[in-house]
């Protein structure tokens, strides 16, 4: 029979206004839906059955289920950013104005050139990627795999930026029930009397689940439920809020939907909860499993429930004639729904030999006629049912009748919805009466204190017939797994399994008989349970078949594991607020804002931003830093030193502590004095360096590198507490109390004096690695007398407050004199020019000072300091660890950063013998010429040798062993 | 358009004082120069211009009018005369924010990871808002923030974030 209107029933739909239309679009048609329907229902209503296309077999599919659960309904939803693929028409409600669009299909939805693939599905099994691509090997790269990648996924992803906000939010609650239904509205009330804190989840936008629609009175028992919790001060009722996965020690995300249905409100589109449950309800019912006989894809083909969930909710007929096939009396309401809707119902087909419950009985005497030992031998139709083919259940499929119909309503039983239970280890029993998995409350998921977390109630604990007084008798169900169960292979070809990735049970027989024991191998071959709805329709029947084929009971096949989340989870959802601006966290320095003003490019260390270098107008940045290095050599430029780290260390044993952490003495070192320290770990390898600089007797603050405030006051603070919790030392980390300005230069102390202050500037009051205390410029300061680019060089560290005025100051005195900014760039070529190592390029963790020459800043005195014991291992003193020299490249270019020093041969790998690696290179403007350093083996006794650093190119760039220090290596300009 | 969750604004004029002492010893001489109770653990104490807040068991920090943080600083250590202690001016290390308004505490629900019924009045809470580090206590109408001074604008960004009209936490 055709499918005919009308579609809208002329009354009921408990869910809709028919006051008010909603108009829409699918795939450029202008159509109408009213308020309350679903995407689904909308589409049905005007007539549209037809809403996808399947992923493998492009076979004509539409809606099998009215919920979260439905594998075919997805429509591409929204334009330019706000597109989302893959959204579920069943569980979307309509929106004025809405564009929605079929997938998977070309040019058209009834049009569909990728149906080729239908016929031509004899030739494509379960497995036949695996087995037709694999030969030639080289061919799947570059051939195979870009064309399969292509073709693969069933929307589009969105190409624009999403314009929409998105949040998260914490929350805390004794007990999180999730699930609105009966069940769960009843396990919060009793939580809630025992005075527990107590929130309730639920992922649609209305209370009580299953009850109203499925039991005459059920809204008002659940209205009555409702009215108690909001009575409640500790209970908390939220819907629209998808719990979709529990992790370790109760930590439950849910998704909100707050504004999926307005956009343009102008707050969150969706908000991410991250809660933290005391324990967890799961009462998040069942869902209804498909039977599986042939041509059970084919469109109007549907779950039980979801016919009278359209009849019941929307008023919407999915056809006039419907025949319904069940294993259980469950379906006898969409019988009796459909009925008293005024749908035609010529059968119930039923599979049990005997049906005789309550329900059973009311289908009788309401005159529909209920067939048992029953079943479909065949669906009759392609685009839509047309009707079907009766055959006996217990038998092999011998056509008895055929019935004219537009809708088959299945009923295959009910699967408890196991997933949250299992997410974090809860196991699940084989309930062989009911025929399903539900959770086993022996091997619950254990909370923090090792009892179970957990606790499934109602339908998703199986017990399907928990809404009380309102449930009537029912008989049991019977497990039909096949129909019929003795079908011929022909049949089960078509019998679908997987409607969305098109498997059927003859694929999943045959990776049975390949060998495919192990059901989450079976699931990979087969792709059963792959698609974007996670086989919640598909997998209970695909392993019973498997267990079948293997000739084995269900519970020893086992399910495959249930993980988060339940439903897709956009990714703006979990990057909520950290986007754009907010991505990261971005450190500012006090003289940001100056640096930003004066075109600085910045460069990103740690989650600060440092200047790189500041570009002029028609300047790159590679000209700015020769031309910032130049202005520093001979006049006077500035750096932003404030990311340094800035550790106080003081009390009476602070001494004796740094000269633990130090290679070198610091106890030693003078109140007034400063001295260049390193850091090494526990393995010997230098972690960190810095000048110290001692403020008391008994007070000492540590500079560190930037990477290294953090790291190394938690080091510290690791040693005192844990190791050392009896020495009396304190630390304070001071990196933002100040900002720390080096001014370096020739002209560095004309400027500063320029500034006017408390400090005597001169070379005799403040020699180098000498600091002073007073007033500059009429601020507070502390100012080291130490260099790191090789210059006469001040660091004045003021109240942070004070940074940028400062600066500021010092960039009007200094106009005359070419005071230049210069960044992290200029400074890391000015260090290496002078030969000074720098943590991170010539140290990686596999460093020991030893190997960068800087055995001077070890001391001999020491009995002990932390790595010195590990320095003394064979490999650290063998002589054959590769050492610190500088480079000279031969032909005038810059070495590549991180070259390789081959030696000569292989190693056991084949590959060529390396003898060491460049470290720093750059070109140095100060010398007209590139420098690099690096490690090589024996290096500082291979003075002049060259050495061979071949380039991907095939080209070989060679270079010199020189000494690290390239420029003024006596120190003379330390002076002025 | 409606009204923003709670009014996010950046204080100036606060000073602080970190001190680290054993505060069995020291506590008492501490109280009497800093002019306030000792904060039991986790806890956080005012007369209305002064907060001595609780930081780990040998650490205590010191809000007070900026004004007062040179001559505090000076008792602060004459207290510990004697005693292995630790007393600095971290006054310009932080960033100071007062959240305000009858949705104040949905804006720090979505930032920091912290039960609210947890967090009475004088109890502060060492915490994180989104990505960055950050101490909060209650104030009169709502919550009081501190963070690292050079993550003040982050903070101030997902602060304003958080409060966006029409985005507050209750049930809809």
């Amino acid at each position: 029979m055709t499918h005919t209107p009308p579609f809208r029933l002329p009354k009921g739909g408990r869910l809709i206004d028919r006051a008010f239309q909603i108009p829409f679009r699918f795939d450029g048609r202008h159509l109408r839906g009213l308020t309350g329907d679903t995407l689904a229902s909308a589409l049905l209503a005007n007539g549209q059955m037809l809403m996808g296309r399947s992923f493998k077999y492009h076979r004509p599919r539409g809606p099998v289920a009215s919920g979260v659960e439905e594998p075919n309904a997805l429509l591409g939803l929204g334009q330019g950013g706000r597109f989302e693929p893959n959204q579920r028409a069943t569980t979307t409600p309509l929106v004025h104005g809405m564009i929605t669009r079929s997938q998977n299909c070309w040019p058209s939805l009834d049009a569909d050139v990728g149906a080729v693939n239908n016929w031509l599905s004899p030739v494509f099994p379960a497995g036949f990627y695996y087995k037709t691509f694999i030969h030639p090997r080289p061919f799947w790269k570059h051939l195979f795999e870009p064309i399969i990648r292509r073709s693969a996924g069933l929307g589009r992803a969105p190409t624009d930026p999403d314009p929409d906000r998105y949040e998260q939010a914490y929350d805390f609650a004794d007990t999180v029930v999730v699930g609105g239904g009966i069940a769960g509205l009843t396990a919060a009330r009793d939580a809630a009397q025992a005075g527990q804190r107590v929130l309730v989840l639920e992922q649609e936008g209305l209370w009580g689940g299953r009850t109203p629609v499925d039991h005459e009175g059920g809204q008002a028992v659940i209205d009555a439920l409702l009215s108690d919790l909001r009575g409640r001060s500790n209970v908390t009722l939220r819907r629209n809020t998808m719990a979709t996965g529990l992790y370790d020690h109760g930590y439950l995300i849910a998704r909100e939907a707050l504004a999926d249905h307005d956009p343009n409100q102008g707050i969150p589109r969706q908000r991410l909860w991250r809660i933290r449950a005391g324990r967890v309800i799961a009462a998040t019912g069942a869902l209804e499993r498909p039977l599986a006989f042939a041509c059970n894809d084919v469109p109007g083909v549907m779950l039980a429930s979801a016919v009278r969930d359209f009849i019941t909710n929307h008023g919407v007929a999915p056809g006039q004639r419907i025949v319904v096939v069940t294993n259980n009396d469950d379906a006898y309401r969409t019988a009796l729904t459909a009925l008293a809707a005024g749908l035609d119902v010529p059968a119930i087909l039923d599979a049990r030999p005997v049906a005789d419950g309550d329900l059973p009985r009311a289908a009788r005497a309401a005159g529909i006629t209920v067939l048992n030992d029953a079943g479909i031998a065949k669906v009759k139709g392609h685009r839509h049912v047309e009707g079907v083919a009766l055959c006996v259940q217990s038998g092999e499929g011998k056509v008895m009748d055929g019935i004219d119909c537009d809708v088959v309503a299945m009923s295959g039983g009910w699967s408890p919805v196991v997933h949250l239970y299992s997410h974090c280890g809860g196991k699940l029993a084989w309930d062989e009466e009911q025929a399903m998995f539900r959770p086993d409350p022996d091997r619950p998921p254990l909370g923090a204190d090792g009892t179970g977390n957990v606790t499934a109630i109602g339908a998703a604990n199986g017990d399907l017939r928990c809404a009380g007084d309102l449930e009537r008798d029912e008989g049991a169900t019977m497990p039909v797994w096949v129909m019929p169960a003795r079908a011929p292979y022909k049949l089960r070809a078509k019998m679908w399994l997987d409607f969305q990735n098109d498997v059927k049970v003859t694929d999943v027989e045959l990776a049975a008989r390949e060998g495919y024991a192990s059901v989450e191998h079976t699931k990979r071959y087969t792709t059963l349970g792959m698609a974007t709805d996670q086989g919640k329709l598909s997998n209970i029947n695909g392993l019973a078949v498997l267990s079948n084929a293997l000739n084995q009971p269900i519970h020893a096949t086992g399910t495959t594991t249930f993980r988060p989340p339940y439903t897709p989870l956009t990714l703006a959802t979990i990057a909520a607020e950290a986007k754009g601006d907010a991505f990261q966290p971005l450190r500012k320095t006090p003289m940001h804002s100056w640096h930003e003003a004066h075109g600085a490019s910045f460069e990103p260390v740690g989650q600060w931003r440092r200047p790189y270098a500041y570009p002029r107008a028609g300047e790159d940045r590679h000209a700015a830093v020769n031309r910032e290095i130049l202005a520093v050599r001979k006049g006077v430029g500035t750096l932003d030193a404030s990311t340094l780290g800035k550790i106080l260390v003081k009390g009476p044993d602070a001494g004796r502590f740094l000269d633990m952490l130090y290679t070198n003495m610091m106890s030693t070192l003078p109140v007034g004095k400063c001295r260049y320290g390193l850091m090494c770990n526990e393995n010997g390898f230098l972690m960190d360096d810095g000048v110290v600089a001692r403020l008391a007797d008994d007070t000492w603050l540590c500079h560190t590198t930037t990477g290294g405030a953090d790291r190394i006051h938690g080091h510290m603070e690791d040693w005192l507490q844990c190791e050392w919790w009896d020495w009396q030392v304190y630390t304070a980390n001071l990196t933002e109390q100040f900002a720390q300005i080096a001014v370096a230069g020739p002209q560095a102390r004309t400027l500063l004096e320029r500034l006017g202050g408390s400090i005597d500037l001169s070379a005799g009051a403040l020699p180098f690695m000498t600091w002073a205390e007073g007033d500059i410029a009429g601020i507070p300061a502390r100012i080291f007398r130490i260099s790191f680019s090789g210059e006469l060089s001040y660091e004045i560290a003021v109240p942070a407050n004070r940074g940028l005025e400062l600066w500021e100051r010092l960039h009007d005195a200094g106009r005359d004199l070419g005071i230049t900014p210069y960044g992290t760039e200029a400074m890391h070529v000015m260090r290496a020019e002078k030969g000074f190592i720098m943590i991170g390029d010539e140290t990686d963790g596999t460093i020991i000072p030893q190997d960068l020459g800087l055995d001077w800043a070890i001391s001999k005195k020491k009995a002990d300091y932390i790595g010195k014991r590990a320095q003394r291992r064979t490999h650290m003193t063998d002589g054959k660890r590769w050492k610190l020299v500088g480079l000279e490249s031969l032909d005038g270019r810059v070495l590549p950063d991180g070259a390789y020093a081959v030696a000569e041969g292989v190693n056991a790998n084949g590959q060529r013998k390396v003898q060491g690696r460049v470290t720093s290179s750059y070109h140095s403007p100060t010398l007209g010429r590139p420098i690099a350093m690096g490690l090589v083996q024996h290096g500082p006794a291979r003075m002049g040798q060259v050495l061979e650093f071949p380039m991907p190119s095939g080209e070989v760039m060679k270079a010199r062993i020189t000494d690290p220090v390239f420029y003024d290596k006596e120190g003379s300009r330390l002076n002025g | 358009m409606a009204e923003a969750l709670a009014t996010i604004a950046r204080r100036t004029e606060l000073g602080m004082i970190t001190i680290r002492a054993d505060l069995s010893r020291a506590g008492d001489a501490l109280a009497e120069a800093a002019g306030l109770a000792i904060p039991d653990r986790t806890g956080i104490v005012t007369d209305g211009s002064r907060n001595l807040g609780w930081m780990s068991p040998d650490e205590l920090l010191l809000l007070l009018p900026v004004t007062e943080v040179d001559a505090t600083l000076e008792d602060l250590q004459q207290a510990l005369t004697g005693e292995h202690g630790l007393v600095v001016d971290m006054s310009d290390a932080r960033a100071v924010f007062d959240v305000t308004g009858p949705h104040a505490a949905d804006v720090i629900a979505k930032l920091a990871p912290v039960d609210s019924g947890a967090l009475p009045d004088e109890h502060l809470r060492r915490t994180r808002l989104a990505q960055t580090a950050a101490a909060i206590w209650r104030t009169p109408g709502g919550f009081r923030v501190i963070g690292f001074r050079s993550t003040a604008d982050y903070l101030a960004l997902v602060l304003t974030n958080a409060a966006i009209p029409g985005s507050q936490l209750a049930p809809r």
